[in-house]
């Protein structure tokens, strides 16, 4: 493997990495507020004791959120000098804030955890709901930089010389609004589905009407109703995405939908597999028109093929799997969440089937899972670009080699590190069952 | 002063601030580790009573200064983002085993003792590593070919000043901590932890000065430029040395309240954070104006000043919003008698 690649396999890695304990800390104040809230107004102890343990699993989670997200920002400058240079002096402004935010998170989750038993009850929301604000300031904040890759705006580049710099521009980027929404809102779904599944799980072995099925029944229930909403703002915001691209990164869509010929009337193309030889997707479900209508509500819509694009400026064509891949969990989930709201709600069964409980429980994973994906087709089909038509993933390499043993000792690290970190979730709720804090009855 | 003066001097005062913090921060780690064994001893306790709050706020410090580094100097990032790579690379593995290990100690009761001593011992390597990039970015370690910088480890390694600056960082780590946690100790009222931590400090305050003067010696025959330079600023290096002296020295007044006691923790702490402050003045004054030597100066690595106006504006915003904040967690964790006391 040549040094470029090692260097995106190690960067990306450590992303693939951070992302999934990142989007805990996200979504679990989240989750961790509606508990106190519910608790504050039904006064349902059940919530008090959710509250307390969805904690103790937090601060675990964070323990590996904070410092693999402190690698990711390092490695920015270690890995990609030449593209931090350019980050540097036209939008530091996002990464600087997120400084704040991180401030704001750090200190009130300390005060929250360790000082919990000196607050008063409104301090104590007051200090989850600022962990929370923290929280999803630093992930809006970091996918500003991460939208100005896509539309890099605020500046001019003059025979290689940045002039003309509008840090302000830069941050407002045209991406900035709708990137920032979806990477909200789908970590806010992911975090709800994880815990759905861990209480669908518990049920699953639970003695259906005891105490401890009544407990996971609520927990499941938040999951599934917090996680249900938002999965469907993540099809809005996924959506307004989409169409972004096919304003701004043309040949990224015309990539994930696997279209060569630009045409109106474009089809939807669902699954299948893009073959660049006879320049067609095989095995797909075509929809007529639909793609140039969802682009442009008209079907009239010009949507750019691959073909109008140099070759050499072609994503790699595999990521159209990446993109189906995220958006088939998305409809998946939500009407998952859907049926489960039903048969609890509105046809009041007090137990689930089991084949549905299992399907909760997949539910947390398979949104990890497309949070992944998602984060490697926006990065995957960016290339060539580190920034869109302003810097090449060549020229943001680092040169200073060693790549690959430092990518072998960074994977095993986290490799290790994520065995550990559910070996001390599964002692630490072991030895702390329950029971503990609910007599089984 | 230049925008240029101004935001290295800024720079220069996160990187304090975090000198300062992060060495209590792992000295406490240490001795939560050295003190593990002994059951009816309250030094680990003390310490980790410290740490359990605090080093996540003190983590955001890191990120912080490489987040200035690159936006108020980015043509500097180019440079030491790439002979970095390695050094830097170390430093965050460790620091990922030292945070996790560091909670996780705190709810897997099996392996706690397992779990400290790894996060102790990598605390103490932090420090060591982390303060290479002050004699590198001094000069001599930098080979440039082609075009290409790269970091010559072969020089590095066997040059006298890495030794002499990771010896100092270690022992400031270790004498720092110590004397925060006497004062640490005395606020909480825990007469045996406070006479431990007294004794180390005692120990501890000659390792540092020797390990001072190793790295002037040092620099003295590696970096003349840098050693010139610090000559220059003598005064304030003769000012620091007096503010150590009282430091150390108020260790051995006796205790207000308990003249039985010896000991004006709160003074020492205080004179010796100013100690470090003239020192780190001294020594950043004398690095000007190169940032790395010889290759990136103040001005040729400095943002575009459009950029450098904005940052200003947001730092001090940011910085007024927060205050409340810091000042709250300062009332709750290093104030509260009802924390610090218990159990
Ligand atoms: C700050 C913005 C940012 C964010 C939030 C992410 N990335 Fe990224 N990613 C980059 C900024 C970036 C980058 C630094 O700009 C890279 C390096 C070169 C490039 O083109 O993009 C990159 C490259 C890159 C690559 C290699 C790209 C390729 O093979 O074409 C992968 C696999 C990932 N990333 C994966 C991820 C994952 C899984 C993320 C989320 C969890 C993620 N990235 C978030
Ligand atoms: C290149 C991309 C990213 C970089 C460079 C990055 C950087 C960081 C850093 C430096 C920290 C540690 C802060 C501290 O010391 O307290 C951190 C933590 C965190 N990150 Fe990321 N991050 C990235 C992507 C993301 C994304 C996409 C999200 C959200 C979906 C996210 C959410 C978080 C959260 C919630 C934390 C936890 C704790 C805290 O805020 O203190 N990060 N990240
Ligand atoms: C349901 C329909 C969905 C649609 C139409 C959709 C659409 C998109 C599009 C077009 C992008 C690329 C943006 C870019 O490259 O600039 C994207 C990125 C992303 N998606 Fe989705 N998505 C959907 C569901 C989901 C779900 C369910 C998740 C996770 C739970 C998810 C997570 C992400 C993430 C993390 C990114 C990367 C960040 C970004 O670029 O905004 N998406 N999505």
């Amino acid at each position: 493997m040549d040094e470029i690649l090692l260097t995106r396999a190690l960067f990306g890695t450590t992303m693939a990495f951070h992302i999934i304990f990142a989007t805990m800390g996200v979504a679990l104040p989240l989750m961790i507020l509606s508990a106190e809230i519910l608790y504050l107004k039904t006064k349902d102890k059940d919530y008090a004791v959710m509250v307390k343990r969805w904690i103790k699993g937090f601060a675990i989670l964070l323990a590996v959120a904070i410092p693999s997200g402190t690698i990711a920002g390092v490695q920015l400058s270690l890995l990609w000098p030449g593209y931090m240079k350019i980050i540097g002096e036209v939008v530091p402004l996002p990464f600087q804030i997120e400084i704040f935010a991180f401030f704001i998170e750090a200190l009130f989750l300390s005060i929250y955890v360790y000082a919990a038993d000196r607050l008063s009850s409104l301090m104590r929301i007051v200090s989850v709901s600022l962990v929370a604000l923290g929280a999803a300031a630093s992930a809006v904040l970091i996918t500003n930089a991460h939208a100005f890759q896509n539309t890099p705006v605020g500046f001019r580049m003059v025979e290689g010389q940045i002039v003309d710099v509008d840090p302000w521009a830069a941050f407002f980027n045209p991406n900035f609004v709708v990137a920032a929404s979806h990477v909200l809102v789908t970590a806010y779904m992911t975090g709800a589905f994880v815990l759905a599944s861990v209480a669908a799980f518990k049920m699953l072995k639970a003695e259906p009407g005891s105490s401890h099925f009544i407990y996971y029944r609520k927990a499941l229930m938040l999951g599934l109703i917090i996680g249900g909403l938002f999965s469907i703002f993540s099809a809005f915001t996924g959506h307004e995405s989409a169409i972004h691209l096919h304003l701004y990164n043309p040949e990224k869509l015309a990539a994930a939908e696997g279209l060569f010929e630009t045409t109106s009337h474009a089809p939807l193309k669902i699954g299948g597999w893009t073959d660049p030889e006879r320049q067609e997707v095989k095995y797909a479900i075509e929809i007529p028109g639909l793609l140039s209508f969802l682009a442009g509500y008209s079907f009239d819509e010009v949507v750019r093929g691959l073909n109008d694009f140099p070759e050499e400026y072609w994503p790699p064509l595999f990521i159209r799997l990446l993109f189906n891949g995220m958006v088939g969990i998305g409809i998946l989930l939500i009407m998952l969440s859907v049926i489960g709201f039903i048969w609890r709600h509105i046809l009041k069964r007090e137990v689930f089937p089991k084949w549905m409980l299992g399907c909760f429980v997949v539910s947390g994973p398979l949104a990890m899972l497309a949070i992944e994906l998602g984060w490697l087709f926006a990065c995957i089909g960016r290339q060539p670009w580190a920034i869109y038509r302003v810097l090449s993933t060549a020229e943001a390499a680092t040169t200073a080699g060693h790549i690959a043993p430092l990518f072998v000792l960074f994977t095993g690290w986290y490799v290790v590190l994520a065995i550990i970190t559910a070996l001390v979730l599964y002692f630490y709720f072991k030895r702390h069952p329950l029971a503990e804090d609910i007599p089984i009855s | 002063m230049t925008d240029a003066l101004l935001a290295i001097t800024m720079l220069w005062i996160f990187v304090m601030i975090y000198t300062v913090a992060a060495a209590i921060d792992f000295g406490a780690g240490f001795w939560a580790m050295f003190y593990m064994k002994r059951k009816r001893n309250r030094a680990t306790a003390m310490a980790n009573r410290f740490l359990s709050p605090s080093w996540e706020v003190t983590n955001v410090f890191v990120v912080l200064i490489v987040v200035a580094l690159y936006s108020f100097f980015p043509g500097a990032t180019f440079t030491l983002g790439t002979v970095l790579l390695i050094p830097g690379s170390l430093v965050l593995l460790l620091l990922l085993v030292r945070s996790a290990f560091l909670v996780f100690a705190h709810s897997v009761e099996k392996y706690k003792a397992l779990l400290t001593v790894t996060s102790g011992v990598t605390g103490l390597l932090i420090p060591a590593i982390l303060v290479l990039v002050l004699p590198i970015a001094q000069g001599g370690f930098i080979e440039v070919a082609d075009g290409l910088k790269r970091l010559d480890f072969g020089a590095l390694l066997t040059s006298a000043r890495t030794y002499a600056f990771s010896f100092l960082a270690v022992t400031s780590s270790l004498y720092l901590s110590a004397l925060f946690l006497t004062d640490y100790a005395n606020e909480a009222g825990e007469k045996e932890a406070y006479h431990i931590f007294r004794r180390n400090a005692l120990f501890l305050g000659p390792v540092l000065m020797a390990a001072a003067l190793s790295i002037v010696g040092a620099v003295r025959r590696e970096a003349e430029w840098f050693y010139a330079n610090l000559e220059a600023n003598g005064i304030l290096l003769i000012l620091s040395l007096i503010f150590f002296v009282v430091g150390y020295g108020a260790l051995f007044i006796p205790h207000g309240k308990d003249p039985s006691r010896l000991g004006r923790p709160r003074l020492a702490v205080i004179s010796t954070a100013v100690q470090y402050l003239l020192a780190s003045a001294a020594y950043g004054m004398a690095h000007l104006p190169y940032l790395v030597y010889p290759l990136v100066t103040l001005e040729s690595g400095f943002t575009h000043p459009n950029t450098f106006r904005a940052l200003f504006l947001s730092f001090i915003i940011g910085f007024l919003i927060l205050t409340p904040g810091f000042v709250y967690f300062w009332k709750m964790f290093l104030k509260d008698t009802g924390y610090l006391k218990q159990e």
